[in-house]
This record gives structure tokens, sequence and C-alpha cells, in this order.
């Protein structure tokens, strides 16, 4: 294990968060807040209470996870696709390190990023809302494990994208909407019954729901469910990628 | 550019047993590569390159070149074929074999953001080294970047960051130095700068390999020579050997009075006119020189004389390897 490589790159990607920290930080927080103002406050106080929790703290798990998945996304497929962009790739591809200790480097990183990023947006969410966290450990788990699993997924996009406009494909067209139409801003039963069913063929509904249980004991679907669901994402992940790094996909010709 | 403090690692000892022949720092065999699109880039490709040597590669574009470096460093997957790298496969103990070589490519990629020190630093550590901040510092001084290294690469010119390519590729004390194309787009000072580091890497036991467009330098720097085109390797000479059996030389003698032809006492000489009988040319084969070829020059001057033929100059010129290159490369197609 050539772990001083590791090492290189995690830090070498962390460092580039720390010199984007405007864009990095500031600006998922700026606009987590600004879903508070509107959705939390502003419409919220209209809204009675779901299941017994106030609108306002009801979504907070469901921000943190939109702000989860689509920053685990954007940072790992960017990071991945930028040295592809430039050329820089050669010298990774050239070191003595393997498949499985670049995405360490590079999925690591980017989930860091965003793990950190969702504390920070919880933290924020703190001064609007009274927050109780009844399964904190669970809490951190699926915190954990959503942004691994779409750091790996980001990275998958990063290799496949060969231009900016790919690179923003799949994050608009798929992500965005899967996690706007996953129960971020309510409960499934709210839904007619034709569209609950539906929904239930949406993976982030799965994520939004756990993560919505270890903070409130409230969910649409089990917690068995949902931790099936990122497991089976996670599984699915790792052998694209296996697959890519095996075949040279976009990398080694 | 300062030259007291070495860049390369310490020389390993050499484990040669006094009968046998060194064994190849890198042994390819029946290398080949055949693109998705169909295009066979390298067509069973066998190559030694001995410890220590500068080895240059030479070939047109299109040639293989690339292809053939990107293969050995990891970048490309090869169709068929090995390569070993100090005796480690190149595919089976990848980590054994890309420790040993660093890469300067072609294109001048470059992290725009990051600055010198970062990304020097960085890919020392790609290669599983601990960070030597002195040994990046050394490197840095021997290709005058060290006043640059907290600039961001994006505000260098592109002769400096091939220079910072070129420290990023020996920031991990490679044995081996691949450099392709290492001077393409780099002004006559920068390149003669460059050579002087090469020619210290190799003094410090570094293998050296490279591509070059400038047969000059190939003339200058190189101990053997390979030529490729079309996928495969034409041939592989010591420089000295291959300039002494392709060249030829011209022995070129400008008259006093023109000549209408040449007169048949000197038949037996392949002489030629030139310029309207004012200049008379004779060629001869380089692999002639020594004692015999003396003797064979002033038997002629000799001879010119007795014939009555004033001259009022002469000079002569030997064919370089361009001429030499050129002249297989044609052949071949």
């Amino acid at each position: 294990m050539n772990l001083q490589a590791v090492r290189s790159i995690y830090f070498f990607e962390m460092a580039r968060a720390g010199r984007t920290l405007l864009q990095s930080l500031i600006s998922p927080v700026i606009s987590t807040s600004l879903y508070f103002v509107v959705f939390g406050a502003a419409i919220g106080s209209r809204i009675q209470e779901v299941e017994g929790v106030s609108y306002g703290a009801f979504i907070v798990p469901g921000l943190i996870m939109l702000m989860l998945l689509t920053q685990s996304v954007s940072n790992a497929s960017f990071g991945i696709f930028f040295p592809k962009f430039t050329g820089t790739i050669y010298e990774v591809l050239s070191a003595p390190i393997s498949y499985f200790e670049i995405v360490l480097g590079y999925v690591g990183a980017a989930a860091s990023k965003s793990a950190i990023l969702g504390l920070v947006i919880l933290g924020t969410a703190n001064f609007f809302v009274d927050l109780h966290i009844q399964h904190p450990f669970m809490m951190l788990l699926f915190l954990l494990l959503t942004a691994i699993t779409f750091s790996l997924l980001g990275f998958i996009i990063g290799i496949w994208a060969d231009s900016f406009e790919k690179l923003q494909l799949v994050p608009l067209l798929i992500i965005t909407p899967l996690t706007f139409l996953g129960g971020s801003f309510y409960a499934i039963d709210m839904l007619p019954p034709f569209w609950q069913a539906v929904t239930l063929a949406n993976p982030v509904v799965y994520l939004v729901s756990g993560f919505r249980w270890s903070f409130y004991g409230i969910s649409d679907v089990s917690v068995v469910a949902s931790l099936v669901m990122i497991g089976v994402f996670l599984a699915v992940s790792l052998a694209v990628i296996s697959w890519i790094f095996r075949t040279g996909y976009r990398l080694r010709p | 550019m300062s030259h007291e403090t070495p860049i390369a690692p310490e020389p390993t000892p050499r484990t040669e047993t006094p009968a046998a022949r060194p064994s190849p720092v890198i042994a390819i065999s029946g290398l080949s590569k055949r693109y998705d699109s169909g295009f066979s880039a390298l067509k069973q490709i066998d190559l030694e390159i001995q410890r220590g040597e500068i080895f240059a590669l030479l070939g047109p574009n299109g040639a293989g070149k690339t292809t053939l470096i990107s293969i050995i460093c990891g970048l490309v997957n090869a169709t068929g074929g090995s390569v070993t790298v100090d005796g480690h496969d190149s595919v089976t103990d990848y980590r054994a074999a890309r420790a040993k070589i660093g890469l300067v490519p072609q294109e001048l990629t470059s992290d725009a953001f990051e600055t010198v020190w970062n990304t020097v630093r960085f890919s020392r550590g790609l290669f599983g080294k601990a960070p030597n901040d002195t040994h990046i510092e050394r490197v840095l001084k021997a290709l005058s970047l060290w006043d640059k290294r907290k600039n961001k690469l994006i505000t260098l010119s592109g002769g400096m960051k091939r220079r910072v390519l070129i420290a990023k590729a020996l920031a991990h004390e490679p044995e081996i130095l691949f450099l392709d194309e290492p001077t393409a787009g780099v002004d006559v000072e920068l390149r003669r700068d460059m050579w002087e580091v090469v020619r210290e890497l190799r003094n410090s036991g570094v293998t050296i390999i490279l591509t070059t467009h400038y047969i000059e330098e190939a003339e200058e720097m190189a101990d053997r020579i390979g030529v490729i085109n079309g996928g495969e390797i034409v041939l592989v000479r010591e420089k000295a050997t291959l300039m002494r059996q392709l060249g030829s030389k011209q022995l070129t003698l400008h008259l006093q009075t023109p000549l209408a032809s040449v007169p048949p006492a000197l038949a037996h000489y392949p002489l030629t006119l030139a310029e309207n009988g004012n200049v008379l040319v004779y060629t001869y084969d380089a692999s002639e020189a020594g004692d015999s070829d003396h003797v064979s020059i002033s038997a002629l001057i000799n001879e010119i004389e007795a014939a009555g033929i004033r001259f009022k100059d002469l000079h002569t010129k030997q064919s370089s390897l361009e001429d030499i290159f050129v002249n297989l490369v044609r052949e071949r197609q």
C-alpha cells in the first residue's frame, strides 16, 4: 500500500478546497440559509407540523442530504475531471499506485469535504430551528455513507465526462430532480397514492428517509431499507469503478 | 543554472559479473499496440536500453515514439508483448517498475493554480517517497526554479513550465528518466541549460531516454540512437557507428578556372562538377575515415595538381545525423 501517495492526493485535493473556500463552503451555507428563510420561516410558518415536527425542523435532514448529494458529486467529479482536462493525470497514471489507492485519495478527499460541509450546514440550521438528534451515531453513519457513495458516483461522472457540459449534465438532469423529488421538503404520505408508489422508485427517498429518522425517529420507509439502498448504491458504484480501471476506460487507452 | 549540487540519486552499485554483459535496465520484447480505431501504433518492438546510457529515439511524427514511452510508463496498455524495468514486469510488478521511472511528457500540462513548490512536492509523494524538502530544493535550484517556487504555475512562461515538468519528474529521484520532446518550443539558452542538467544526471548514473525533433541534439547528446518509423524499430546503433557507417563526407574544391568536364586522368575518382564547372566535388564514405582516408585524399589532391587543375579554396563536410535519418526514413517508404 502506497500510503504516501494516498496522503499526497488527499491533501492536494483538500488544499484545493482550502483555496476555493468561498465556493466550497460559504456558498452552500448561504444557499441553505436561503432555503431556511424561504421554506422554513416564510412558507413553513403557514404549514402545519409534519408528524409532530415543525416544518422548519422537518426539512433540515432533507436540506443536508440535498447539499451532501450535490456537493459530493460535484467535488469528486471535478477533482478527477480537472487533471484529465489539463493533462496532469499522466502523473497519477504513471505513479506506482494502485487503482484502489487513486480512488481512496480522490474520493476520500471529496467525501471528507462534503461530510464537513454537511456538518457545517447542520450547525447553520441550528441557528434557525430547534434541532434534536435522536440517533447521533446513525446520523453520522448515514452522513458518511452518503458522502462516500455519491463521491464515488461523482468520480465515475468525472471519468466519463469529456467536456464541461457533460460534467454538469448528470448533476443537473438526474441528481437535482431526484433530490427535489426525494422527499427533502415533504413527507411521502403528503402525496397522492399513485405518486407515493412512483416515488418509491427514487433511490434518494431512502437516503432522506433514513437520515430524517436518525433525527426525529420518523421515516417514510424502514431504516433497514434505507441502509440496504445505500449499500446497493455503494456496491454498484464500486463495481463500475473497478470496471473502469480494469478496462482502462477513458484513462488508459 | 548552478551545477554544483547533484540532483540525481546516488548511483546504485553495479552488480556486473566480469564475463557477462550488463543486464539492460529496460527490456522490451514483442511489444505491440493496436488502438481501438484499428490503428497499429507499434508492431512487435524489441529493444533494450542499457543502464546509464543516453538513448535517443528518433522518428517522424506518428512513428510511435510517444506510444512506446507511454506503454513503458504505464499510461497506455499494450496489446501484446512485455516490458521489464530493472527486472520488474511493467504490468504484473508495476509498483517496482514505475517507482524507478521519471517521465517528462511532451504536452505542457500543469495544475494551473498550484505553486511550483507544492506541485513538485506532490509528485514526490505520489511516487511513495517520504517528503524531502532538501532534495526538492536542490532540484528547483538546479533548474533555476528556486526563485519561482512560490509562483502559481499559470503565471509561468512555457519554458518555465517545461522546467517544472522536469523538476516533477526528478522529485522522486528516478533511476530512469524519459524525456518526450523536452525541448520542443524552448529557446536556445534554455535548451542548452536542459542538456547540461541531462548530462549531469547521466554522470550520476541515471539512464536517459529521449525523443527529440532536433536531431543535432541527439547527435550531440546520445550514446545510442534508435530510429522508429511506422511503429517499427528501423535500427538501433551506437551513435558513432551510425555516423561512420551511414554518413558520407564531401570534399569541395573551388577552382580558379572553370572546367568543362572532369579530366580523363581523374576518371577513377567519383568526382562531379558543380556551379558551371567552378566547383569540383569528391564524395566518399565516412567509414573510410582514418589513415587510409588521408592517403586517398592527399593522393587525389596530388593527382588534381598533376592534371594542372588549380583551386583557390577547399572544404570538407560530413553528413549530419539529420541527413542520415532523412535518408533512412525515405528508403523505408
